[in-house]
């Protein structure tokens, strides 16, 4: 998922990268195709390029290789909802088939079976970046026909929704998982599968999603990844977490 | 006017029970001391308002002292959950907790509506999301000249915060460098202020990327050289990674928990060493 993640991005790009797999995917894209991406994180690091990987968004190895450090509502008032973003990366414990993600509750708000941690800059990323990426590994639980609490618009019930809520960017236009990869059909904006990884059939993307998942005519295959990107990935350490 | 007192001191004039509290630092710069002396000092009923709990929280909120958590993303950064709030939360333990959460965009608007004097901000991004259903500080206002339609928070006036800082000078003026965070707004925001710091210097030479809360902004400056650890502090010390990932046992059992809690309570208040036997960065 990482190597399929990390070459969504495009050289020159200006990523707003969240902690973790998308730190991970942004800074091998950064190390292989991509050596003039810009990678900003939320903490107010803009252009930051660090050696190693930072464990939380905020590791002073992001400031000390930042072109500029800025304040945190200049971060997201400035330079996210303004549009300057091009791509950001969510994640989430639910998404469902318009792309809305939760990473607040499972269950109901108020008795929740298990508390999440929340939004955090989530739902501006998804109104604010120019397109979103999403990353999740495809689980029959995480891909629901509904989510239990939209923490994140994708494209709430249907076509016609962003527009009207006034969500600027154009939501998510993949889903990268460990099966393969969705898009929203152009018309309808429903998650549709469009290309499995190696090895992975149909019937597993199907049982693995709790909608009736719909196949692109076009249903491709991924490209394994390549020595070069896997030697890569696995040479990139995380400052003082030794074996992560 | 800035005074420099003890940590102690600090907290017993400046917390109190019942207060609406904020203790920020994104990551950086987060006061870990001042809350471990909230949580020996026995405060009760608090209301915390923080971006990323963290941490930090975590330890205050298992500790009992809160009843109200305003937050916007509650989680241990790059390694998990914060079990002591989900056991808040969830089971009441060891006391209920009430949240009132909102996006890092909305939190942080938040303050900067309470630092400029404002009832509110205005900004695009939570339409759409069950958070409007949920929370009583988040709402929609219609843009008087474009008539666009636009999310309001209310602002946000902490009774007091509490941050971590690099330096002061014997005035109070206070200075820190580095990922400043929301931590200007949450002072300028609350009625006291009260800042930590890694060491007191006889004149604050300028650093890149500086930010300065002139004296006249801090109620309290007390020295405590560490005081942000296990989190960091710009050209002091590292981040200790270690400890973030060691939490996740430690938070996870009520027990282990209890028994971290224990020890806090009977070590001597962090006081922190003087400045010369440490060195300057």
């Amino acid at each position: 998922m990482t190597v399929a993640a990390a070459r969504e991005l495009r050289d020159g790009q200006v990523v707003f990268v969240g902690i973790d797999l998308p730190s991970r995917a942004a800074n091998l894209a950064r190390r292989l195709h991509a050596p003039g991406l810009v990678l900003v994180y939320e903490s107010g690091t803009i252009d930051t390029r660090p050696d190693e990987l930072p464990l939380s968004i905020g590791d002073g190895v992001l400031a000390d290789t930042a072109l500029s450090v800025v304040s945190v509502p200049e971060i997201f008032n400035y330079w996210l909802q303004s549009g300057r973003m091009d791509v950001g990366f969510l994640s989430g414990a639910q998404i469902d088939r318009y792309a809305n993600l939760n990473t607040t509750v499972i269950g109901e708000y108020d008795e929740p079976d298990v508390r999440l941690p929340g939004s955090g800059g989530a739902p501006e990323i998804s109104a604010g970046c120019r397109e979103v990426i999403v990353v999740m590994r495809h689980r029959k639980r995480a891909f629901v026909d509904r989510v239990d609490f939209v923490t994140t618009c994708g494209y709430g019930t249907g076509p016609t929704d962003r527009a009207l809520l006034g969500l600027r960017g154009a939501g998510p236009v993949r889903v990268i998982t460990d099966l393969g990869v969705l898009e929203p059909e152009p018309e309808s904006k429903e998650l549709m599968l469009t290309a499995l990884h190696p090895g992975v059939t149909v019937e597993q993307a199907r049982a693995e999603t709790g909608w009736s998942l719909e196949i692109s005519d076009e249903l491709g295959e991924t490209t394994p990844p390549t020595e070069r990107e896997l030697t890569t990935l696995r040479a990139m350490k995380t400052v003082g977490a030794a074996g992560r | 006017m800035a005074k420099i007192v003890s940590l102690t001191d600090a907290v017993a004039e400046f917390v109190h029970d019942g207060d609406t509290v904020a203790l920020e630092g994104f990551t950086h710069l987060i006061p870990f001391a001042a809350g471990h002396e909230i949580i020996r000092q026995r405060r009760r009923d608090l209301t915390l308002a923080r971006m990323t709990p963290d941490l930090v929280y975590d330890q205050i909120i298992g500790a009992g002292c809160a009843r109200k958590l305003i937050f916007s993303w509650g989680g241990n950064p790059g390694v998990g959950s914060l079990y002591r709030l989900r056991d808040a939360i969830t089971a009441g333990w060891p006391v209920p907790l009430e949240i009132e959460e909102y996006t890092h965009a909305g939190m942080a608007n938040r303050y900067v509506a309470g630092a400029a004097g404002l009832p509110f901000a205005v900004l695009r991004g939570a339409a759409g999301t069950d958070l409007v259903r949920h929370t009583r500080g988040v709402s929609t206002v219609r843009c008087p000249f474009t008539g666009e339609r636009l999310t309001a928070v209310a602002a946000l006036n902490p009774d007091v915060t509490i941050v971590h800082a690099q330096r002061a000078d014997r005035a109070g003026n206070v200075s820190m460098w580095g990922i400043t965070g929301v931590q200007k707004e949450a002072v300028l925001a609350a009625r006291r202020a009260l800042v930590t710091v890694e060491e007191i210097v006889d004149e604050l030479t300028p650093m890149p990327d500086e930010v300065v809360l002139p004296r006249f902004t801090v109620d309290a400056v007390a020295v405590v050289s560490g005081g942000a650890a296990p989190s960091y502090a710009h050209g002091y010390y590292d981040r200790d990674n270690a400890a973030y990932l060691e939490w996740e046992k430690i938070s996870r059992d009520r027990e282990t928990f209890t028994a971290w809690l224990r020890d806090l309570e009977k070590n001597e208040p962090e006081k922190g060493e003087p400045a010369a036997e440490r060195g300057a960065p």
